[in-house]
């Protein structure tokens, strides 16, 4: 891929990545779609229809659409309990996430499984994990499965800020540069872990740099430049796919939800929030460039915007029409 | 039928099967050159080179997580972990991921891996090498656990851990490693869930495992010289468990002594006696149900600590005739 001019406008820089402006607006199509699924979520869940525990992804959507369009549909994800836009990213059908979300049992897990739990191995997705950590190191096995079938495909690893202080991330790290293990392993800082500030938890920063350790290629990146996303993580699947093992890449991003259901905000300031919605988003950005550039206009964005709603609106009478599980069942689906 | 040990039945099972299933692997510390801590996968890096016979640094969390990973995408992982102790640090790729996937994705995602891991005491390698815990591994659902105590069940057990869709803790006894049985030179499996009548007998029933087995076996048979006829059921599988063989034994006895190595409180004796009492069995009970099993204490180093701390023949002889006589 040719390298980037330093004063080089949008339109520049798709043509030098190879995208067209049906790609572009796909792709803000999709931010926008992940948007508002995540804010129908949080409506849901206030009405008391969807129930445990979500954890919204909204102002991290550029990494989820950047990293889906830079791989392949045939390369694993392995998603993390932030992971709604990766999930809907990868091409998930919403009726079929928002039967999950409701419980229903033509759900993507039959209802098993929720937010946290939700997968559809059809299309290589392997699951959102509720164990901060817990998929890291499947990525070597899958890794290493994808070797002996002496494929290219590569699979996407994902984690939080938060999840790097757990020991597998650290042995997985090694063992997958030692095994040149074909996956992308992303790390979605949005700052925060629960409430713990990156600063207080990570003793270095950034936390990609720790790859160095293990003689693994990283970068450091902000994770709402979506075509930034979109060319590192295409730079980064090029290098994995010729063989040359794993790559690091740290998307540097922010959720303006609260952690989880419950959370008030006591760890941050209105003011931060704020200050990321209003001058980072990484919806607004790429929405406004499109716009400067006349790739589209204001109003098609809005038209966008609502037809994510719209799709998320038809999705919940999809779900709530569908049927339940059967409480007899309960016991179906511990052995296969 | 050739006499093979123990360790050999393992390697031989694992080498078969990797000759047939090019899915099949085996990942561990250890495991190449070296053989692994026991010598079980002694000569399998020549064989099979390093791609499927892959040694790792020691990163046990890692180490299962890889295998999780690789078994969701349809290749046949076999994990081991030097020492069951070890497990618990990694509990959470065995219970949380490994155990629980198949479920919570509604069905849709299949972990079929093995891991195998040397349990028990008497090597004198004390309190963190040498535990009993099985009894963890059976309370997760989504586990099976395989408790073979001859090298014919080892090599059965162990081919049907192996194609089993599940993820499978398979627990292979220290001292059981270098005993020697009859294992035909082809392949065969044995079901998961079907107990082993080893002795039959009418005056009690004798439920056990692995090494247990043996103890159990060796009493009994010098109680028959005195007439008294005692049943020994091994369980082979302790999940699933054959619920049918134990209640039959017990209806046909109405006496049962259950004895594990593993420690007592909340092990799986306290299991086997509630599946006995609540089922026709209890009927025919005319002794109360006892167990007879390690102590309430991690494993001691000293050799007569480390003998007292689990049943031995003396401790089994005592237990069958105390029930037989009515004195508890
Ligand atoms: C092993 C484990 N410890 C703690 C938790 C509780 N928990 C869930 S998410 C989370 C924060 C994770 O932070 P990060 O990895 O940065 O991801 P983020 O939520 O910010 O996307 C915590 C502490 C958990 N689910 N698993
Ligand atoms: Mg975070």
């Amino acid at each position: 891929m040719p390298k980037a001019k330093s004063k080089e406008t949008l339109v520049e820089k798709a043509a030098r990545l190879g995208l067209s402006n049906e790609d572009l607006v796909d792709m803000l199509r999709t931010m926008y779609l992940i948007r508002q699924f995540e804010y129908m979520a949080d409506r849901l869940y206030a009405l008391g229809k969807v129930h445990g525990t979500m954890h919204l992804s909204a102002g991290q959507e550029a990494v989820a659409v950047g990293i889906s369009r830079a791989t392949r549909k045939d390369d694993y994800l392995i998603n993390h309990h932030r992971g709604h836009g990766h999930f809907i990213s990868k091409g998930a059908d919403i009726n079929l996430m928002m039967s999950e979300f409701l419980g229903k049992e033509n759900g993507y897990c039959k209802g098993r499984g929720g937010s946290m739990h939700i997968a559809d191995f059809t299309s290589n997705n392997l699951g959102a994990n509720g164990i901060v950590g817990g998929g890291i190191p499947h990525s070597l096995g899958v890794g290493l499965a994808i070797k002996h079938r002496k494929s290219d495909a590569l699979v996407i690893t994902l984690f939080g800020d938060g999840a790097a202080n757990e020991g597998v991330f650290h042995e997985t790290l090694n063992m997958a540069a030692l095994w040149k293990i074909p996956s992308l392993y992303v790390c979605e800082n949005n700052k925060y872990g629960m409430s713990m500030d990156v600063e207080r938890a990570t003793a270095k920063l950034p936390i990609a740099q720790r790859a160095e350790g293990y003689g693994i290629p990283w970068y450091a990146i902000d994770g709402n430049d979506l075509l930034l996303v979109y060319e590192t993580m295409k730079n980064a699947a090029d290098y994995i796919r010729a063989g040359n093992g794993p790559v690091l890449v740290e998307t540097q991003t922010y959720r303006y939800f609260g952690h989880s259901k419950s959370d008030r905000n006591l760890y941050r300031s209105k003011e931060e929030i704020e200050n990321w919605r209003t001058t980072k988003d990484p919806i607004m950005r790429f929405r406004g460039q499109l716009v400067e550039e006349n790739i589209i206009t204001d109003e098609f964005a809005d038209q966008l915007d609502k037809e994510g709603l719209k799709i998320n609106e038809d999705a919940v009478a999809f779900a709530e029409a569908s049927p339940e599980p059967d409480p007899s069942t309960v016991t179906e689906y511990v052995y296969a | 039928m050739p006499e093979i040990t123990y360790l050999e039945a393992i390697r031989q099972a694992m080498w078969q099967e990797m000759k047939r299933d090019d899915r099949v692997f085996l990942i561990g510390e250890d495991i190449g050159r070296y053989g692994g801590a026991f010598g079980v996968s002694h000569g399998m890096l020549d064989e099979f080179g390093p791609e499927r016979i892959i040694e790792t640094p020691i990163s046990e969390p890692s180490i299962v997580g890889a295998a999780v990973g690789a078994a969701v995408v349809d290749m046949r992982p076999i994990v081991e972990i030097m020492f069951m102790d070890f497990t618990l640090m990694t509990f959470d790729q065995i219970a949380n991921q490994a155990g629980k996937m198949h479920y919570m994705f509604g069905g849709k995602a299949t972990v079929p891996m093995v891991i195998r891991m040397p349990g028990g005491s008497g090597t004198g390698a004390a309190a963190q090498h040498s535990q009993s815990l099985e009894t963890l591994l059976m309370h997760m659902p989504g586990l099976k656990v395989a408790v073979p105590s001859t090298p014919y069940d080892a090599k059965g057990l162990l081919l049907s851990a192996i194609r089993d869709p599940n993820p499978v803790c398979f627990v292979e006894h220290k001292l059981l490693y270098k005993t020697k049985g009859e294992v035909p030179e082809e392949q065969y499996t044995i079901p998961f869930g079907v107990a082993d009548i080893k002795r039959q007998g009418k005056d009690l029933t004798i439920v056990s495992s692995g090494i247990m087995v043996h103890k159990s076996l060796a009493v009994v048979n010098r109680l028959a010289e005195e007439g008294i006829d005692v049943e020994v059921v091994d369980v082979r599988t302790l999940k699933p468990l054959d619920n049918d063989t134990i209640i039959n034994s017990v209806a046909k006895t109405g006496k049962l002594l259950v004895v594990h190595e593993a420690v007592e409180t909340a092990g799986w004796a306290g299991e086997i006696m509630a599946i006995v009492s609540g089922s026709r069995a209890f009927d025919y009970l005319d002794a109360p149900m006892r167990r007879l099993t390690g102590k309430n204490v991690p494993i001691p180093y000293n050799r007569q600590l480390e003998r007292a701390a689990v049943p031995q023949e003396e401790d089994i002889e005592r237990e069958v005739r105390a029930i037989l006589k009515g004195e508890y």
